[in-house]
């Protein structure tokens, strides 16, 4: 051995990288908010819309937070699992309806005035909700996206699992599978729920 | 039918590709003249059966095959033929095809201009062509079949993606290949100097001009998508420091610090080691970048859709040809000679040191690259490295390498004086500074790096030239001093012209980033726009129809002192396969500067004939940048074409004579 | 590189997510919208060191994405309600991490990546004269011209193909 095979070491670390690489999901961003209290918000509900909901009025239940829109795709991927999860699990699962109307795309907000946009967005969403299910305890508008970005949503469907003292203390971006949900957050909510 | 026989020729071409991968190897070990007399006719097959191959997969483009799936997903009945063509490279399958056609091709030429190379060394550098054809044709066949059937056809394809349907596509792929694989024939030539043990300078000789040809490819090949990205992009940027893009210049710098290697070895018989590693790590990180672009290790805007058997399969391949090679290396490199005696100052001493500032700087940009990939697989957090650091950390490990290049040239071989140095360069220095004062102060604010870029690009033009009339002065021996200038070895010329390229380069992105101004705005019919003195006038949006798309097109004035120059005709394409709206930015490129007009938006969509949002931009020495890679490649052309290597050149005449009456 | 290759693979990936058709309005029309030039280009200067998160790799300023222009429409909202760069850039990180910053923090994390080119560096100059003294040491050991034999074999031979 000489001092030659150094580089053959430095090529070795180098392929253990990029196969490490391999297996990593390089658009899988995690959140800062993991471990930070839920931001607060004031939004109105889908089912009343003169009622408002925000995080500390969830203080002291473990709950989940799932954001969702008509519009997206992916989000009907993960529904019937969260219609069949409503169904067993005793966890208030409160839905997040992420820019019903301006995420869509096939509309001109220029030209929509706030009343009509939300007379359009709630028409939509409960549409939506009695042609798949609905599973959620409840369900919040946020029309503008104001909320998603404080809660850093940037791919919808996500989900947040919040404790009793309201920090968030996990969060799922994309949609939800069965195993994510028995491997990952069942066993959280057990554990929070102790 | 076609596509079958197409598929059945890269197998075929597989076996021959193993074939001409062991037996000339093993014919030159053993002394077997039958085995290494293999090679030729074997790299000539390898590369008849891709070629036949790419043709039958570019007849499926052609004729709208749409029961190929990769004809179904990256062509259309409406595209223009020039994109059907260049659309067989639109797409992974396609792209490696062609990549393993440039390969097949560069064996052919090797085999082809070789005559007057010993036997046994054209079987080496053949039969090692032929190991990285095969791992690649294997790639091909058991990954990424290009002639994958599609049952039931498709009725019409998916279409190319629109920001490919442009000229770019048909000439940067092709370009940036040939360079990229041309480093595997510097590579093949060391391996087989490692092999045969020789490593002296008439390898070096001979690897000289395939070494430049492949980095004159990947100039062009580089400068040529960064052009692309210039005017199809629609927001003027030329340079992202994407991961893509840095496993492009990854491999350019070093084959720039082994063009400059070579030089020493030939001349001096010195770094003989070094310049073999740089031949091999050249040709290493093409095949990483290839690694990166195709395995979505790495999120850029440039991924092929991915396949995580592919990125299996291309690490495998990358342990076997790099770690053997590297293996192979680290077993000879003690055993070979150390060249000629040289001094602290010498041109030697001085281009090793250019050679360590450039592989410092591939090494940062390898850093920056695969860093975000390392702290993510350490799991200690995610994070981006993208323009603002490579830009902060990049300069000054450039800074040095500018400055050497006005030195180098006038140190003499084994041993340089200093004082003897600065008293032939302290002009270039006055004029280097003038220049750095003065133009910064003539084109508005004074900063201190502009006045860095321009004093070394200053510099180097100037030391260029005079070392050139130096050089001239010194070998006249009564004749003109024209003709002397004529006479000059091609090499010499080639050099200055390179690097007097890499100056024209350097001003172009100084003064593009330090001057560049825009301006979003929304104008109505009849209103304008002033940027830097040019005053564009908006008349208004008018539908255009092409192939495959419908267009809205601008009519804009560009008046400078209020005299009329030309019509600008940006445009807002809807092509009917996407959704997807293309800016094409109209530019009007001129010496000092661009002036660049791309169309936004209507304020009203459903009021086209009202106002737009509408971006101008001013982009001063903007075309130096793209000009400055053209001469940096002529200036290599040039030095490839030297008398020194024209051997080849005579001695290939007869051959393509005799194979043309055979 | 193939700069624009499956940029394809962007929008299905990005369409997979969001579904949303792409820019619907571009950053331009927002811009010629916005009052403030100088806002403007504060939001420019800002944008371009911030990574657009659904993007495949492109900074908030080039990005056409939905999110990126909400964002842009927040930072334009905390401009005019003047915060400074570094509060903008601290509510961007809060949200999403260091991964929007496309010039990573000076922390533990990236300690090598700052320090690297500067090692590299040193090492590489250092490593250059250790071996320039090394090899003088040998070169002058040898003494027997070793070299000048070997350059001689590689002139005859060059000498006798130029001939050829």
């Amino acid at each position: 051995m000489n001092r030659y095979y150094w580089i053959l070491g430095g090529f070795a670390a180098l392929v253990a990288l990029l196969a490490v690489g391999l297996n990593l999901n390089p658009r899988d961003v995690p959140s800062p908010l993991v471990g930070k209290p839920a931001p607060a918000f004031t939004l109105s509900q889908l089912a009343e819309p003169e009622k408002t909901l925000s995080p500390k009025d969830m203080q002291g239940k473990v709950w989940l937070f799932n954001v969702w829109a008509s519009w997206c795709v992916s989000c009907r991927v993960e529904h019937p699992i969260l219609v069949e999860f409503s169904k067993k699990v005793d966890v208030p699962l409160i839905g997040l309806n992420y820019k019903e109307v301006r995420g869509d795309g096939g509309f001109d907000m220029s030209k929509m005035p706030a009343d009509e946009e939300k007379k359009l967005a709630w028409q939509r969403a409960n549409q939506w909700l009695s042609q798949h299910g609905n599973p959620y305890t409840l369900t919040v508008m946020d029309l503008d996206g104001r909320v998603g970005i404080d809660y850093g949503v940037y791919g919808v469907p996500e989900t947040y699992v919040i404790d009793k003292t309201g920090l968030i203390r996990m969060k799922h971006t994309g949609p939800i599978t069965p195993e994510i949900l028995a491997k990952k957050i069942m066993p959280l909510l057990a554990e929070l729920n102790k | 039918m076609i596509p079958e026989l197409g598929h059945f020729a890269l197998i075929l071409s597989a076996l021959v590709a193993l074939i001409l991968g062991t037996l000339p190897l093993i014919g030159a070990h053993t002394n077997r003249m039958a085995w290494v007399a293999v090679a030729r006719p074997a790299a000539t097959a390898m590369a008849l059966l891709v070629t036949f191959s790419f043709a039958c997969l570019t007849q499926a483009f052609v004729a709208n095959d749409f029961s190929v799936v990769y004809v179904a997903q990256h062509s259309n009945s409406l595209l223009p033929i020039q994109y059907r063509i260049a659309g067989v490279w639109g797409g992974h399958e396609g792209s490696l095809l062609l990549w393993i056609l440039m390969l097949t091709w560069w064996a052919f030429l090797v085999a082809m201009l070789s005559r007057q190379l010993p036997e046994a060394m054209v079987a080496r550098v053949l039969g090692t062509l032929g190991l990285v054809g095969f791992g690649f044709l294997l790639f091909i066949l058991l990954t990424s079949n290009p002639f994958e059937r599609l049952l039931p056809a498709a009725a019409e394809g998916r279409d190319l993606n629109p920001l490919l349907q442009d000229p770019g596509l048909v000439i940067h792929p092709p370009l940036l290949y040939m360079g990229y694989v041309g480093f595997s024939v510097a590579f093949a030539f060391a391996i087989a100097a490692l092999l045969s043990g020789k490593l002296d300078a008439a390898w070096a000789r001979w690897s000289r001009p395939w070494t430049m040809a492949a980095w004159i490819f990947l100039t062009l090949g580089i400068a040529m998508g960064s052009w692309w990205a210039y005017y199809e992009l629609g927001w003027g940027g030329w340079w992202f420091w994407d991961p893509v893009e840095n496993a492009s210049f990854m491999p350019w710098l070093i084959g720039t610090a082994l063009i400059h290697s070579l030089a020493v070895t030939e001349k001096r018989g010195s770094f003989k080691n070094w310049t073999v590693l740089l031949a091999i790590s050249a040709f290493s990180l093409s095949l990483l970048g290839t690694f990166l672009v195709r395995s979505g290790v790495l999120t850029s805007v440039h991924a092929f859709a991915t396949d995580p058997r592919r990125g299996i399969f291309i690490l495998i391949f990358l342990v076997a040809v790099i770690g053997s090679s590297l293996a192979l290396f680290a077993a000879r490199a003690p055993k070979v000679g150390l060249g000629g005696r040289f001094g602290l100052v010498s041109r030697e001493s001085l281009l090793l040191t250019n050679n360590v500032l450039l592989v410092v700087a591939c090494a940062t940009v390898l850093l920056g690259t695969l860093y975000p990939l390392l702290i993510d697989a350490l799991g200690v957090g995610k994070i981006s490295v993208g323009p603002p650091y490579f830009n902060a950390v990049f300069v000054p490990v450039m800074t040095p390498i500018l400055f050497l290049m006005g030195v180098g040239p006038f140190a003499r071989w084994k041993e340089a004086s200093i004082p003897e140095i600065a008293k032939a360069v302290k002009w270039a220095l006055v004029v280097g500074a003038l220049v750095a004062i003065v133009l910064p102060l003539l084109y508005g604010q004074w900063h201190a790096m502009t006045a860095l870029g321009l004093l070394l690009a200053a510099w180097i033009v100037a030391t260029a030239i005079l070392n050139f009339v130096e050089r001239v002065r010194h070998t006249r021996a009564g004749r003109g001093f024209v003709a002397t200038a004529l006479s000059q070895p091609r090499t010499f010329v080639g050099m200055h012209l390179a690097h007097i390229g890499i100056a024209v380069f350097v001003v172009g992105v100084t003064m593009v980033g330090s001057y560049q101004d825009e301006k979003d705005i929304k104008l109505a019919p009849g209103q304008s726009v002033d940027v830097a003195g040019y005053h564009f006038t908006f008349n208004g949006v008018k539908a255009v129809e092409g192939p495959n798309y419908v267009a809205a097109q601008g009519d804009f004035d560009l008046a400078v002192d209020g005299k009329f120059v030309r019509k600008m005709n940006p445009e807002k394409r809807n092509y009917h396969s996407s959704a997807m709206p293309m800016t094409e930015a109209s530019i009007d490129a001129g010496f000092l500067r661009d002036v660049y007009v791309s169309l936004g938006e209507p304020i009203d969509r459903d009021k086209p004939e009202g106002e737009w949002a509408v971006r101008v931009y001013y982009k001063p020495f903007v075309d130096w940048i793209w000009g400055g890679c053209v001469l940096m490649s002529l200036g290599g052309l040039i030095a490839m074409l030297d008398r020194r290597y024209r051997v080849r050149a005579r001695a290939a005449a007869p051959v393509s004579a005799g194979a043309q009456q055979a | 590189m193939k700069r624009l290759f499956a940029k394809l693979a962007a929008i299905l990936a990005f369409g997979l997510y969001l579904n949303a058709t792409p820019a619907l309005a571009s950053s331009a029309t927002e811009a010629a919208l916005a009052a403030d030039p100088v806002a403007e280009k504060r939001l420019t200067k800002l944008s371009e060191e911030l990574r657009c998160l659904v993007c495949q790799n492109q900074n908030i300023a080039d990005s056409n994405a939905e999110l990126a222009q909400d964002l842009r429409r927040e930072i334009r909202g905390m401009i005019k309600e003047g915060k400074s760069d570094k509060e903008i850039i601290d509510f961007m990180v809060a949200r999403y991490g260091d991964f929007v910053l496309y010039r990573p923090p000076v922390q533990g994390n990236t300690l090598l990546l700052w320090v690297g080119p500067i090692a590299l560096l040193i090492f590489g100059l250092s490593a250059l004269i250790a071996y320039q003294r090394r090899r003088a040491a040998r070169v002058a050991a040898e003494d027997k011209p070793l070299s000048a034999d070997e350059a001689s074999r590689a002139d005859a031979l060059l000498k006798e193909l130029d001939n050829k």
